[in-house]
């Protein structure tokens, strides 16, 4: 091994890395923000049950699950300049990852839709309950714990997915690491301090969510 | 005199072009995908056989390839087998990162799959007079393919699609033969749509084919 590791170049540079982590956060949570609303819409959508707009529900959730985040990175990034519509960095990232976290949310919600039986929403009618109190107090709370932890681990991927955007030029984590990791050469270390700074994040994320779940979920 | 154009439009031969990288990318992820799950399958069985001790030595190891982007793992690995003294290609050391990648995912599925039989079923085989291996082939290994297929094919699909990254070290598989026509072609549009048409092809009848048979075997 004729290889000399030289540590003090990333150490130098560790709080631009710990600014990009922020930046990678997020450009995450936003993206998680926008698939949750979209998601929700899809699955409500997909539920109707009415042909005509079923179909855009589906296609979309079909597209962002069978083909690679990197492409649909790609899509946003170069294919919708066909239209003229020359995206920035960071809306490329957040719309392909908002686009990616919608079509698996969707599922998600779908399945804790279904999951609560539909007696519940007529016992909960019958008890003189309005409908926005009947979904407030009822259906919701009800879904939130099935959904729960497919959310957390949507919100984990969405932060893995976000490193993809190194390959279209935005500097969150990855990006600058390449940055950084091609200004001097110090590829492997800079590499490995990144991949330690996803694992401490990811940890936070699962960590974090944990301790609300045992609020949330107390009864 | 005469104008050359540097671009030239999206043609037939292109899609041959496009098929042999989809081979490629077939290639990489039916790789990953089966050395991957036999590692992963005996890591799954270690982590239900070792409980505390395994959680605390492999477990930790192989939820570091969960939580950390494949493609810095990709970059990290291309990156480090020099440094300990292999010259490996893109090729080989995609395929090494894919399948611990896979193995790491496979092996928290497989031990889902193995505690998901009961204890008194087996405690039951094995007063039958079956051995411990005969238990893990006959009880354990129908009993838990069904509790966890859909998860595994999960699992499958996404190192399928995640063989996409595989690109950034310089191998030619799907999407990095979409950039190369991409920059001949300028018509990035034409050309990703084909490759994500591509790339449904080969995941979407997977998907179905799973959740046909998620259904059959509910009922049985």
């Amino acid at each position: 091994m004729d290889y000399t590791f030289h540590w003090r170049p990333v150490f130098r540079q560790l709080p631009d890395l710990l600014e990009a982590a922020l930046v990678t956060m997020e450009v995450a949570v936003l993206a998680m923000l926008v698939g949750i609303v979209l998601g929700m819409l899809l699955a409500i959508i997909r539920m109707s049950g009415r042909r005509s707009i079923t179909w855009i529900a589906t296609t979309w959730i079909e597209l962002a699950r069978n083909t690679p985040a990197l492409l649909q990175l790609f899509f946003f990034g170069f294919g919708l300049g066909a239209f003229g519509l020359h995206l920035s960095p960071f809306l490329i990232v957040l719309a392909a990852l908002s686009f990616n976290n919608a079509g698996y949310l969707a599922e998600t919600f779908r399945g804790g839709f279904t999951a609560v039986p539909p007696t519940q929403k007529k016992a909960a009618l019958s008890l003189g309950m309005t409908l926005p109190q009947t979904y407030l107090r009822i259906i919701i709370p009800q879904v939130l714990r099935v959904v729960y932890h497919p959310m957390t681990n949507q919100m984990v991927w969405s932060v893995l997915m976000s490193s993809l955007a190194m390959l279209v030029g935005y500097r969150e984590l990855s990006g600058e690491t390449q940055f950084l990791a091609s200004k001097t050469y110090r590829i492997f270390e800079f590499f490995l301090v990144t991949a330690v700074i996803y694992y401490v994040m990811v940890k936070l994320i699962l960590g974090g969510s944990r301790l609300l779940s045992w609020k949330l979920f107390r009864y | 005199m005469e104008q050359v154009s540097v671009f030239t439009a999206f043609q037939a031969s292109d899609l041959w072009f496009l098929t042999e990288a989809a081979g490629r990318t077939l290639l990489i992820s039916v790789l990953a995908i089966s050395i991957g799950t036999l590692f992963g399958c005996v890591f799954g069985w270690l982590l239900s056989v070792g409980r505390g001790l395994a959680d605390a030595t492999l477990g930790v190891f192989l939820d570091v390839f969960r939580s950390v982007p494949l493609i810095i793992q990709l970059i990290l690995f291309y990156n480090f087998f020099p440094i300990i003294g292999f010259n490996l290609d893109p090729f080989a050391s995609g395929t090494v990162v894919l399948v611990l990648y896979t193995s790491a995912l496979v092996a928290a599925v497989a031990r889902g799959g193995i505690d998901s039989v009961p204890e008194v079923t087996r405690r039951a085989a094995r007063s039958l007079g079956m051995t411990y291996w005969q238990d893990l082939r006959h009880i354990v290994w129908p009993i838990g393919l069904r509790a966890v297929l859909p998860s595994w094919t999960g699992v499958a699909l996404g190192v399928l699609k995640d063989s996409a990254l595989v690109s950034v070290l310089g191998y030619v598989e799907l999407l990095r033969a979409s950039q190369i026509l991409m920059t001949r072609t300028q018509e990035p549009f034409v050309v990703l749509i084909i490759v994500g048409m591509f790339y449904f092809a080969l995941s979407f009848p997977i998907s179905r084919l799973s959740a046909r048979l998620e259904k059959r075997w509910q009922y049985d």
